[in-house]
């Protein structure tokens, strides 16, 4: 992996000439988790699809820019909601589906060591249908993490599990993902109380910045401070939602 | 699925078959009963069979032809935007042309032999196939295709490693489809111009008033039929979650 850069995205959007969200400026620290809150439909994913190139529908006005000068589309890893684990394929073809789409050799040793990480060891020959909700997004983490990128855009990637397994896999994902400029997009507050090394709620009005607290990553799920963003951040959303 | 109730239920409606036939008394070239038809089927087992051959072998040809064709031509549509804007609209007005109709012109080219209704049966299955496959193709779900291009894959891979297997559940649809109208192509190419073929021996039987061989003959086409689009089914189910 090349050194992690920071980013700097900056722009409106809009679809057919509706505003989709105004004129903002969201910094990625390098090496850094910033989590991106907000509701449904202010454009968060929109923000997160831009930045890795992706299809949105909207018309795009502004920059996306690494601080090292070089290129951010082609060092973005992508995780979504959805695992996309392709149901044909075993847990180890899932996690190779890059290099076979690139038509590169698999780093083997590297897969082994992610799949042992992410405690798949005895799922590797397994189809996706045979998994459980938790262990096919650790799939999908280790083919992310695969990927080997600098910077991993995370679109709500734990939302679909339930609260013990979200909180397994919030620990994991911060420990593995160590390192790399991430972006999560999230409508859970607890989420980015845990993980944000800053956090950023997203409204129609613009971005309002909330200081996390100074805990390490991932941040335990029962200290008073975790608690206390975690409440701070979810008045925040439910004082715009009224 | 359970055996036994198709089994009565076939066995009802030749009860009531025979009933109607005993009944009324309608002579037997109108009408033959279940019991004059398995008589004359068993009577003539050895030219049943060679004509089911025939039949068969046209079916199966025609099959493999048709479905070749329509899986080539879905791969081209999917990949060539040029080629979908040419060439669907033709596609689409092929079909509206009673395929039938061509029957005769094609024995007229083809000739008397097997090449004519295979010809019938690959024109019958080709828009199925092609449309089934086609229409998999261009339902690849979109976030397969997000994560695809974040992992800078290169378009032929996205086909063969993503699109491709995404859509054999559609292409196993279209074979099934093949598999029920195949047998209808090539019985219509032997009634129009054949001397071998379950669809010859009918018109044969019809002819010389011969009805419980035509009849005979026909059951025999039926049970093909069904026994062909059961094999199909089974292999083509197992398309869905094959390993690439």
């Amino acid at each position: 992996m090349t050194l992690a850069p920071s980013i700097t995205f900056q722009g409106q959007a809009s679809i057919e000439g509706r505003q989709l969200f105004a004129p903002l400026t969201l910094c990625l620290d390098a090496g850094r988790w910033t989590c991106l809150l907000g509701g449904s439909g202010v454009g968060k994913t929109t923000v997160l699809r831009l930045m890795a190139d992706l299809p949105t529908g909207a018309d795009f006005d502004g920059s996306i820019v690494a601080t090292d000068g070089l290129p951010v589309v082609d060092r973005v890893a992508y995780m979504a909601q959805d695992d996309l684990l392709m149901p044909w394929a075993s847990v180890e073809k899932n996690i190779t589906l890059g290099a076979q789409l690139r038509g590169q050799t698999v780093d083997v040793v590297r897969m082994e060591r992610l799949i042992t990480r992410c405690g798949l060891q005895d799922h590797r020959t397994k189809k996706p249908s045979e998994l459980s909700g938790g262990q096919r997004q650790r799939v999908a983490l280790a083919r992310t993490l695969m990927e080997d990128k600098p910077i991993v855009l995370l679109d709500e990637p734990f939302s679909a599990l339930d609260a013990q397994t979200r909180a397994a896999m919030q620990n994991m994902a911060a420990e593995l993902l160590q390192g790399r400029t991430v972006m999560v997009v999230t409508h859970d507050p607890g989420e980015a109380a845990r993980l944000g090394h800053a956090i950023q709620v997203m409204t129609p009005a613009g971005l309002t910045a909330v200081t996390p607290p100074t805990a390490a990553v991932p941040r335990a799920v029962d200290a008073l401070e975790t608690l206390t963003c975690q409440s701070q951040l979810l008045t925040l959303l439910m004082g715009q939602a009224a | 699925m359970k055996v036994w109730p198709p089994i009565a239920a076939t066995l009802f409606a030749l009860f009531v078959w025979q009933i109607i036939v005993t009944l009324t008394g309608v002579q037997k070239f109108i009408l033959p009963g279940p019991a004059l038809v398995a008589e004359a089927w068993w009577y003539n087992r050895a030219v049943i069979a060679e004509h089911t051959l025939i039949t068969l072998i046209e079916i199966l040809l025609g099959m493999a032809i048709g479905t070749a064709l329509g899986i080539a031509t879905a791969l081209q549509l999917a990949t060539s935007k040029v080629a979908r804007t040419l060439v669907q609209p033709i596609l689409v007005f092929t079909q509206a042309l009673p395929v039938f109709a061509l029957a005769p012109i094609l024995t007229l080219w083809l000739g008397f032999g097997l090449w004519s209704k295979i010809a019938m049966a690959v024109l019958i299955i080709y828009f199925p196939v092609t449309s089934a496959f086609f229409d998999g193709l261009m339902r690849t779900p979109s976030g397969y295709l997000d994560l695809a291009k974040t992992m800078q894959a290169h378009p032929s891979r996205v086909l063969w490693k993503i699109r491709v297997p995404a859509a054999l559940p559609s292409l196993g649809a279209g074979v099934r489809l093949a598999a029920v109208y195949a047998p209808i192509g090539a019985v219509i190419g032997e009634w129009v111009g054949a001397s071998r073929g379950l669809g010859a021996l009918m018109i044969m039987s019809n002819g010389r008033a011969k009805t419980d061989l035509m009849f005979a003959a026909m059951l025999t086409l039926g049970v093909m039929s069904v026994l062909l689009y059961v094999c199909v089914a089974k292999l083509t189910r197992r398309l869905g979650d094959r390993e690439t």
